[in-house]
């Protein structure tokens, strides 16, 4: 093992992580903004609303995701009102096939993380809310989701780092984010050991400091006093001087 | 679709065998990083953590990629001539590894929720130590952990199309290799994602059938 090749190999490697991380923090964004309403639609009693959506997670949940992305990569232009349109532009170009494939994927599993939440709000807050004449929306928005996010922040969590590393397959589409830049510098070097570590290593960084940023949230948002919030070695840091 | 579906169905058959095997073993390591995870000992302990953290950590694409390409280097350098590793066994060996240290996590959480009285009470009436794990934590610990190990395993199965990647002739695989030559990616694909979802489907019906047998005579 080549101590030296594995740093050369981080640093080149490091080009790679502004993709990942727009991958990443895109299709989020997008998962997120999708599965708001479709998750109060799942948790809906009418069969109506709740069933189109969970055949719409079930089926994204009961499959791979590198068969979504080939299904959406290589199928799409199949379709002639694909071709034909200004969906081509765009469904051309690898990352935005990426993109629309991790996007789906993520916001089905969002969708069912944020259905837990909505149900398990107590019922009394909702009639409280309507007893003082809050529109059903009002309702949903700022009293039973906000309550429902903080619930299922550690499930959040999870779906976070799990998109950073679903985010590796784009690579399988010609993306050079870090993984296809390993594998390309893998195909030059003849070093896999190193360069895949170097790889792994980032990785564990990334999503290291994203579950680190989820426990600082959740700090904040459980009201916990500042004191109590500060991470045990700040106070014995603190102690110490 | 051109005699493309007996190679679907060797396909299935493939990865529901590498499903099969990996998931067997990585509820073995599974049980041993629990074990160890919960061990007087600090130094088992710290590898458990260490274990845990850096899979769970790392895309599992990343860990195949590894063991095979790194695995064939290894190998090369061992016999001095090119050994390509097989991607069956590469795959195996990598999907043990993420579900063993998932399992980990399942595990220790499932015994830590048994109350310790269990184990006292045990040792009281005279158990062995391994007869108290035997007899008294592992039978409550599997209901505990059952549903999470559900999720597990279909994550597994699903994780295997990553294999097609270096090579195994899988569902996925089979999918790729028919798109390119009949030109017609969606019909391929789509067969795949039907097949997964079967694989899915079947898993999640069988493991609400135990969970029921599991919990049926304490209701």
């Amino acid at each position: 093992m080549d101590i030296a090749l594995i740093i050369e190999s981080i640093q080149t490697l490091l080009g790679g992580v502004v993709l990942t991380l727009e991958l990443t923090i895109l299709s989020l964004l997008i998962g997120f903004v999708l599965s708001v309403p479709l998750a109060f639609m799942r948790a809906s009693r009418s069969p109506w609303l709740s069933w189109p959506v969970l055949a719409y997670t079930y089926v994204f949940r009961g499959t791979p995701l590198l068969v979504q992305l080939f299904l959406i990569y290589y199928g799409l232009g199949q379709l002639a009102f694909v071709r034909e349109s200004f969906l081509w532009l765009l469904f051309r170009d690898p990352f935005y096939c990426a993109l629309l494939a991790f996007s789906l994927n993520s916001a089905a599993y969002t969708i069912e993380v944020f259905r837990g939440g909505i149900q398990s709000v107590p019922p009394g807050l909702v009639e409280a809310a309507q007893a003082i004449g809050l529109s059903p929306t009002k309702i949903s928005l700022r009293i039973v989701f906000p309550l429902a996010f903080r619930t299922v922040l550690p499930s959040y969590a999870n779906e976070v780092v799990g998109m950073i590393k679903a985010s590796s397959l784009a690579s399988t589409v010609t993306l050079l984010e870090i993984t296809g830049l390993a594998r390309k510098l893998v195909s030059e070097t003849f070093a896999p050991y190193e360069v895949f570590i170097a790889a792994g290593a980032i990785y564990l960084g990334l999503t290291f400091l994203a579950s680190r940023l989820f426990n600082l949230i959740e700090l904040h948002l459980s009201g916990a006093p500042p004191d109590k919030a500060r991470r045990p070695w700040l106070l014995k840091l603190r102690q110490a001087l | 679709m051109g005699g493309f579906q007996e190679q679907f169905l060797r396909g299935l058959e493939t990865t529901v065998l590498v499903a099969a095997i990996s998931g067997t073993l990585g509820m073995l390591v599974g049980l041993a990083g629990a074990a160890a995870k919960l061990s007087r000992f600090r130094v088992l302990r710290m590898i458990a953590d260490a274990y845990t953290t850096i899979v769970r950590g790392v895309p599992e694409l990343l860990v195949i990629l590894l063991v095979y390409f790194g695995g064939t280097a290894a190998l090369t350098a061992l016999v001095g001539s090119y050994v390509e590793v097989s991607a069956l066994w590469a795959g195996v060996f990598s999907l043990t590894v993420v579900f063993g240290a998932y399992a980990t996590e399942i595990f220790r959480g499932a015994i830590q929720a048994i109350p310790r009285g269990q184990t006292e009470a045990a040792l009281s009436i005279g158990l062995a130590p391994w007869q108290t794990w035997l007899l008294v934590i592992l039978p409550q610990m599997a209901r505990i952990a059952l549903p999470a190990l559900c999720n597990l395993w279909i994550s597994l199965l699903k994780d295997t199309s990553l294999i097609s990647i270096v090579g195994l002739s899988d569902i996925m695989r089979v999918a790729v290799v028919g798109a390119g030559s009949m030109r017609d990616p969606l019909t391929f694909y789509l067969a795949a994602s039907a097949l997964y979802l079967m694989l899915t489907s079947v898993s999640l019906l069988t493991f609400r059938l135990v969970e029921r047998r599991m919990l049926a005579p304490l209701h």
